[in-house]
């Protein structure tokens, strides 16, 4: 209770507080995931709406889209992997609208905890989230037909490359949750981004059968580019293009330190 | 006695040359002190939430800062615990600059909102484990502490159901536990009754004194003029933003100058000649009810030590002496011109002032 307890955090070697800060992450990602697994239908509910995309698409509309040189569920698969990770952001932003008007936010920031680690941790708790949909995902694929023609191992290299841009993305959608005046909001403000970026991307149909103007936007565009990549791992052959990998790495990167610096300016100044 | 002998040692102390240390504390003393605070905010119109506070509270007391809706109470509370910046002016806790040195500042208080802001999806336990973590403690030590304070609190059988199913007053518990897992010195309850029953109430205000017994310095924003006058030794009364009263219970009280001392007799004819006795000895006329006198004074005890001596060397026989005092729901009237929710609730029924009886024996000595 005497101020010979307080210890002087300011004056904590870097080393130590970047310890106590990942720690204060884990802490946080815990709560997240925890507080996710008891409300189980919206995780039912969550994984459904990508199965859902993957089913429509493969027996309603995909037999109008013709695709070049593979089957469209093999094509297919990839961009529904990619718009199911980049919807899970939406996660993010309701999630920190939440906590901030139940006043959660509030007693984080009056405990010693490393101010980064609500955002960190609720990013963080997404990705996992994403990683469990994709699981779930890639055994729907495998049922209606998708097969891992390019490899395991360069399949897996396609997972990694969209959930390294989902966890930038979800950086983007945590200052729309910190702006938002309240969940619902959040969620409304999330879609008119959301749908332009992963439709307009050749996700669901060749890029080359858009109109010229929105091709240019959906092939340079950060999901066009992710979406790129990661069926260039994924089915290889006629849509290998080594050179989008790297740009949907460079998109993360620089995506991930605006957003990032963006989203801590934000939490340091709600309330 | 006790007290007068009290009072003699202050003056000695203060002949002996530190007159301050009776009017402003030194900042040693202190636990929280505030100097012109000012935030603004700006939604749409601008408000001045706080408009050059000032607060000083000293170690191990309970200070009730006390206000309408909207005064800055909540906006003083979220500056002092780090949430907020204020626009200007300065504040410490325990001699910690809540700018420079808000790490540190966060290790050294609790706070306890009129939300209760713990996680509904997640177990009482795991509440208290997760603020024990993020306090840094390891996690058996964040395990411990959390059953403790769930014993102590009455959540022990609850402890592994989500916050979702607990009722309001097992949650401010709650609440209030996760505020105190660090142990901190200093603790910041935010209208921590508002909309509870009078049972967890209660429950919640006993917590509080054994805190406040075991050394916790406490600021308290309520607008429950009865919390105050329970829990809080000294008063701030703050109203658009800047305190515009603060003393104790009873000096507050006092200030509205309406203080009653009342005598009881034995007849009416003793009540007569005692009230010519006192007109002439005490240059005051009382006002007779039966065998009643009824003295309505600016300073009631002092009053009331005077009319004992008076009737006393006349030899006059007394019954009953009482105090009565104005409740502070009339101070807090008079000062912000604003009723309190505990009035409104009443309105019906007018609260009389409160009666504070004194044996003739008590005052005697």
């Amino acid at each position: 209770m005497s101020t010979v307890t307080i210890a002087q955090v300011e004056k904590l070697p870097p080393a130590q507080r970047l310890m106590w800060a990942f720690r204060d992450m884990k802490v946080v990602t815990w709560r997240n995931l925890m507080a996710s697994l008891r409300i189980p239908e919206a995780i039912f509910f969550s994984s459904l709406q990508p199965i859902m995309f993957v089913l429509l698409f493969r027996y309603v509309f995909g037999g109008a889209i013709p695709v070049p040189g593979v089957s469209y569920v093999n094509f297919l698969m990839p961009g529904i992997f990619v718009q199911t990770v980049c919807f899970g952001a939406v996660a993010t932003a309701i999630g920190l609208s939440e906590d901030l008007s139940k006043g959660l936010i509030e007693r984080f920031r009056a405990l010693p905890m490393a101010r980064s680690a609500v955002l960190a941790g609720r990013t963080t708790a997404d990705l996992v989230r994403n990683i469990f949909v994709l699981v779930i995902l890639t055994v729907v694929g495998i049922l209606v037909g998708f097969r891992l023609d390019n490899g395991v191992l360069n399949f897996l290299l396609g997972c990694l490359v969209m959930i390294v841009f989902a966890y930038s993305l979800s950086w983007g959608f945590a200052i729309i949750g910190l702006k938002a005046p309240n969940a619902e909001t959040a969620q409304l403000m999330s879609f008119p981004i959301l749908f332009p970026i992963t439709f307009a991307s050749g996700a669901f149909a060749p890029v080359e059968t858009m109109p010229h103007w929105l091709q240019t936007f959906a092939t340079y565009q950060p999901v066009g580019v992710v979406v790129s990549a990661t069926r260039s791992l994924m089915v290889g052959g006629p849509f290998l293009d080594t050179t989008k990998i790297y740009w949907a790495f460079a998109w993360s990167a620089v995506l991930l330190a605006v957003f990032s610096v963006l989203a801590v300016r934000s939490y340091r100044k709600v309330g | 006695m006790n007290v007068a002998r009290a009072v003699g040692l202050g003056a000695i102390v203060a002949l002996g040359g530190n007159s301050n240390r009776y009017d402003e504390p030194v900042t040693d003393d202190l636990a929280i002190s505030a100097r012109g605070l000012v935030k603004v905010f700006n939604r749409g119109t601008t408000v001045r939430a706080l408009d050059g506070f000032d607060l000083s509270v000293k170690k191990g007391t309970v200070t009730g800062l006390l206000g309408p809706n909207g005064s800055g109470k909540t906006t003083a509370v979220r500056i002092l615990a780090t949430i907020l910046a204020a626009d200007e002016g300065t504040a410490e806790i325990m001699g910690l600059d809540v700018n420079k040195n808000s790490a540190d500042v966060r290790r050294t208080i609790g706070l306890a909102g009129q939300y209760a802001t713990v996680d509904e999806n997640l177990t009482g336990r795991e509440n208290l484990r997760m603020v024990g973590q993020l306090t840094h403690m390891t996690k058996a030590m964040a395990k411990v502490k959390a059953e403790e304070l769930l014993e102590r609190f009455n959540l022990l059988d609850a402890g592994d159901r989500t916050v979702k199913t607990y009722s309001g007053g097992m949650r401010r518990r709650l609440d209030l536990a996760a505020a105190l897992v660090a142990e901190p010195p200093v603790l910041f309850l935010d209208e921590p009754t508002t909309g509870l029953d009078p049972q967890s109430r209660n429950d919640l205000w006993e917590i509080i004194e054994q805190l406040v017994a075991g050394g916790t310095t406490v600021l308290l924003t309520t607008q429950y003029l009865e919390e105050a006058d329970r829990l809080a030794e000294d008063i701030v009364v703050i109203d658009k933003g800047k305190v515009i009263a603060k003393g104790t219970p009873a000096e507050l009280k006092a200030q509205l100058g309406t203080t009653v001392v009342e005598v009881t007799f034995s007849s009416h004819e003793a009540a007569i000649s005692a009230s010519a006795v006192l007109e002439q000895e005490l240059k005051k006329s009382p006002m007779r009810e039966g065998s009643m006198l009824e003295l309505t004074v600016e300073n009631g005890p002092k009053v009331a030590a005077d009319v004992l001596r008076a009737l006393d060397a006349a030899g006059f026989d007394i019954l009953g002496l009482a105090l009565r005092e104005p409740s502070l729901d009339d101070v807090f009237l008079s000062l912000t011109g604003q009723r309190t929710k505990a009035e409104l609730a009443v309105e019906e029924a007018p609260r009389k002032g409160r009666r504070r009886s004194t044996s003739p024996e008590e005052v005697a000595k």
